[in-house]
C-alpha cells in the first residue's frame, strides 16, 4: 500500500482567469462538434426527402391508368368472322373500332378522323385480346351489347398525366394532335376515365409496344419464389456454421483463416456472385436458366455471411454467466446453448436474418448474369414447382429492365416498381423491429 | 518441488484426515494448472472434506478460483487449460477418460461469483437442471423438486406467490439463493461457491453465509471468499493460496488465531493484499 501524502502534484493550479479560458474553449469546440453532427444529419435528411419525393411524384402514375369506355354489340357472325381467320386480333380489332366510331358519332364529338382504324389509336394494342377472351370466356354473351372498359393507349395515358403534350406527338407517328382534341371531349363526358390500377400491381411485364399494359406482378412471385429459397437455405445453414464457429471450433490457423474469408466474402460484389451461379449452377449443374430456384441459390451464397456475422455477433452477445449457470447444473454444451444460448441470441439472429433477405430482395446484379432479366416476367407461374424453376424475373431486375427500355411509358412504372419494391423492404425492416421488440420484451 | 512450502506438519493434518473421523469427500494431489504457457496452480495438495465448509482464501489472482473450478473441470471451457495431478471425487480421478463431464458436474454443483439466474421464471430456474438429468418422472416430481429445492434454499416464502416471475426479477440476494436452489435442485453432493457474497449487501450475505452453514449438513461445500471474516464465520477449514501455491491449510479456528505461515498471518491480519 502506497503512502499518499508522501507524492508532490504538479506546482500550483492555474489561474482563475487561465481556467475560464479554458472552460470557454472546451465549450466552444463541443457546440461546434453538435453543429457538425446536426448538419451532417441535415443533409443526409435533405437528400432522403428529395429521394422519397423523386419516387412518389415519379411513381405514384404508375399507379393510375386511362381507361376508354366503349360498349360493343357481340355478334355471333362478327365474332366467327374474327375466329375463323388467320389473325383473330386484328378482326377483334375491327370490332372494337367500328364499336368506338359509332360512340363517336352518337356522341357527336368533333373529330378531323373519318377512318375508324385512325380512332382506334387512342386504344391500347392489348385491347383486341382483352376482347376476345372476354368473349371466349363468356360464350353465353354474344347476342348482347356489352359495356368494355379498355386501356388507352400509353400516348393518350401520357397526355392525362401531363407526359405527353400537342406539341411532342408532331414527331411522334403513334397518335396525332386530333387524337386529343378528341380526348379532351371524350374525358368531359365521362368516357374516358383515369382511375387506380389493380393490373400494375398483380400484373405481367408487356412488350415495348404496350406500356400501358406492364405489371409487376409476375416479378414479385419471382422475388416470392426466390426469398423462399433463400430463406430455407441461409437461416440454418447460416446458423449452423455460426454455432460451430463460435461455440465448437476450436481457436486455431483455420478457423482463423475461415473467420477473416467469411469477413472478405460479405464485401465481394454481387455480380462475383453472379458469374459464380451461372458457371456453379447453370452451367455445371444444369439448372434451368431463369429459374427463381437459381436466383434464390445465388442470393442465398451472398445472404449467408451476412447471416453468420449477425449470428456470431448476438451468439457473442449473450453474457458468458449463462453458458457457465447451464454447465455448472450440468448440461452439455449443446444443452447449454439450445436451450440457454440460442433463444437469447434468437431476437439479434432473425433481425440480421431479415436484413440479409432485405438486401437479397433489392439485388439486381448477379440476377442479369443468371438470366432473370425482366422481359420474360409474361407468364404466370402455372404451380409451385414452376414458380421455382420456369423463367421468371425479379422485381430489382423488373425495375431495371423499365427504366432501360426507350418509351418514357415505362420509365413511370419503373418508378412505380420502385415504390413497391421499397414497401416491401419497409414492411421487412418493420417485422424485423417488431420481432426483435416481442422477444426482447419477454422478460 | 523446490517451491513446496507445504509443511510437514499439513501433510500429518491431510494424512490424519483421510484415516479418522473427517473422510475426504475431493482431494486433490500435485495438481497443476496453465494457461496456455504461464502456470497457474503450482503443484497443490488439497482435501475437501465431507460435510465441512472449505473457505479458499488468498490475494486476487492467487488461483483460488481456478482450483475451484478444477473441481467440476469447468475450465474445460477453456481452450488454452491444462490440468496435470490428480483430483479425485470419493477416490475416482475426475479428469480420467471414462469421467463423463456432466454426470460430474451434476455430483459437483457451482454457484458464480455474480447471481446468473436463466431468464427464465423461478421455476423453470430449478426445473431445467432435475429435467434434463431425468430426475423427475412426472410434473409433480418437478414441483416438488421445485419446493424442497427453494426451502432448503431458505427462498420458498419469499417467492412462493410468484412462481412463474422471472428469476431476474429478484433481488441480488435472492437470485443467489436461487442459484444456490437451481444447484441444490440436481441433488450434487459438493457444492462449489466463487465467491457467492460479492455481489451482495450486508444483510442478504448475511442471510446467503446462514444458508451455506445450513447446508453444510447434506452437502460437502467448498467456498471461495476475499473477506476474512465470512472465512471466519462460515468454514470449518481454510486453505490459503498465494502466488498458485498452497501456502496452507488447516481448522479455521486454528487458523485465525495461530496460522503458521507469515504470509498467512499478514494477509489475514490485513496487512497484505
Amino acid at each position: 500500500m502506497t503512502d499518499i501524502t508522501t507524492g508532490t502534484l504538479p506546482s500550483g493550479r492555474p489561474s482563475q482567469s487561465e481556467t475560464q479560458k479554458r472552460t470557454r474553449a472546451r465549450n466552444a469546440a463541443e457546440a461546434r462538434f453538435k453543429a457538425y453532427g446536426i448538419a451532417a444529419i441535415s443533409i443526409g435528411i435533405f437528400f432522403l426527402v428529395t429521394l422519397l419525393y423523386a419516387i412518389f411524384t415519379n411513381g405514384m402514375g404508375a399507379f393510375q391508368q386511362t381507361f376508354v369506355k366503349v360498349s360493343i354489340p357481340l355478334e355471333q357472325q362478327a365474332v366467327d368472322a374474327a375466329e375463323a381467320s388467320v389473325v383473330k386480333t386484328s378482326k377483334y380489332r375491327g370490332i372494337i373500332e367500328n364499336a368506338l366510331a359509332a360512340k363517336i358519332a352518337d356522341r357527336g364529338y368533333q373529330t378531323e378522323f373519318t377512318d375508324p382504324r385512325k380512332l382506334g389509336d387512342i386504344l391500347s394494342s392489348g385491347a383486341p385480346s382483352q376482347l376476345r377472351e372476354y368473349v371466349l370466356a363468356h360464350p353465353g354473351e354474344i347476342g348482347k351489347t356489352v359495356d368494355f372498359q379498355f386501356l388507352a393507349s400509353s400516348r393518350a395515358d401520357g397526355y392525362l398525366k401531363g407526359r405527353v403534350s400537342r406539341e411532342s406527338l408532331a414527331q411522334d407517328k403513334n397518335l396525332d394532335a386530333g387524337h386529343l382534341d378528341l380526348v379532351d371531349q371524350m374525358l368531359k363526358d365521362g368516357v374516358v376515365v383515369k382511375h387506380f390500377n389493380m393490373d400494375f400491381i398483380t400484373g405481367a411485364d408487356a412488350s415495348d409496344s404496350r406500356p400501358e399494359q406492364a405489371g409487376i406482378g409476375v416479378a414479385m412471385l419471382g422475388s416470392l419464389f426466390m426469398m423462399l429459397v433463400v430463406l430455407f437455405l441461409s437461416l440454418p445453414i447460416g446458423v449452423a456454421a455460426s454455432i460451430y464457429l463460435e461455440e465448437f471450433a476450436p481457436q486455431n490457423r483455420f478457423t482463423d483463416i475461415i473467420e477473416v474469408n467469411i469477413a472478405n466474402l460479405a464485401a465481394v460484389p454481387s455480380i462475383v456472385f453472379g458469374i459464380l451461379g451461372l458457371a456453379a449452377f447453370i452451367q455445371f449443374a444444369n439448372l434451368p436458366q431463369s429459374a427463381p430456384l437459381v436466383g434464390g441459390l445465388v442470393l442465398t451464397l451472398m445472404t449467408l455471411p451476412t447471416i453468420i456475422i449477425s449470428t456470431r455477433a448476438s451468439l457473442k452477445a449473450v453474457p458468458p454467466s449463462i453458458r457457465e449457470a447451464a454447465l455448472g447444473v450440468g448440461a452439455s454444451k449443446m444443452q447449454a446453448i439450445f436451450h440457454h444460448v440460442l433463444p437469447l441470441a434468437a431476437p439479434g439472429i432473425l433481425t440480421g436474418t431479415i436484413i440479409g433477405l432485405a438486401q437479397a430482395l433489392g439485388e439486381t446484379a448477379p440476377l442479369l448474369l443468371i438470366g432473370m432479366v425482366g422481359f420474360i416476367a409474361s407468364n404466370y407461374p402455372t404451380g409451385i414447382a414452376s414458380g421455382f424453376l420456369s423463367p421468371n424475373s425479379a422485381m430489382p431486375a423488373q425495375i431495371f429492365e423499365w427504366a432501360k427500355r426507350a418509351d418514357p411509358a415505362f420509365y413511370e412504372r419503373a418508378w412505380g416498381g420502385i415504390i413497391i419494391l421499397l414497401g416491401f423492404l419497409a414492411i421487412m425492416n418493420i417485422t424485423a423491429i417488431i420481432l426483435r421488440k416481442k422477444f426482447e420484451r419477454r422478460w | 518441488m523446490d517451491m513446496n512450502v507445504m509443511s510437514e506438519e499439513l501433510k500429518n493434518d491431510i494424512a490424519k484426515a483421510e484415516a479418522g473421523a473427517h473422510p475426504a469427500k475431493m482431494s486433490g494431489r500435485g495438481v497443476n494448472v496453465f494457461y496456455g504457457e504461464k502456470q497457474a496452480i503450482f503443484n497443490v495438495d488439497l482435501d475437501i472434506i465431507k460435510n465441512e465448509v472449505t473457505a479458499l482464501i488468498g490475494p486476487s489472482g492467487c488461483g483460488k478460483s481456478t482450483f475451484l473450478r478444477c473441481l467440476n473441470r469447468m475450465n474445460d471451457t477453456i481452450d488454452i487449460c491444462r490440468v496435470t495431478g490428480d483430483l479425485l471425487l470419493d477416490g475416482k480421478n475426475i479428469y480420467d477418460k471414462d469421467i463423463d463431464v456432466v454426470e460430474l458436474r451434476a455430483r459437483v454443483g457451482m454457484v458464480f461469483q455474480k447471481p446468473n439466474p436463466f431468464p427464465k421464471s423461478i421455476f423453470e430456474n430449478i426445473a431445467y437442471g432435475p429435467r434434463i438429468h431425468g430426475l423427475a418422472r412426472n410434473k409433480s416430481d418437478i414441483e416438488e423438486i421445485v419446493v424442497t429445492s427453494l426451502q432448503k434454499a431458505g427462498l420458498f416464502n419469499e417467492v412462493k406467490d410468484r412462481l412463474e416471475e422471472p428469476g431476474t426479477g429478484l433481488s441480488g440476494g435472492q437470485q443467489q439463493r436461487l442459484c444456490i436452489a437451481r444447484a441444490i435442485a440436481v441433488s450434487p453432493e459438493v457444492i462449489l461457491m466463487d465467491e457467492p457474497c460479492s455481489a451482495l449487501d450486508p444483510i442478504a450475505t448475511a442471510i446467503v453465509e446462514e444458508l451455506i452453514d445450513e447446508l453444510r449438513e447434506n452437502y460437502t461445500i467448498a467456498i471461495v471468499t476475499h473477506s476474512m471474516q465470512q472465512a471466519a464465520r462460515v468454514s470449518q477449514r481454510t486453505a490459503m493460496f498465494h502466488l498458485g501455491k498452497l501456502i496452507e491449510v488447516g481448522e479455521t479456528d486454528q487458523m485465525f488465531t495461530n496460522p503458521k505461515h507469515e504470509l498467512t498471518q499478514d494477509y489475514i491480519t490485513g496487512r497484505y493484499g
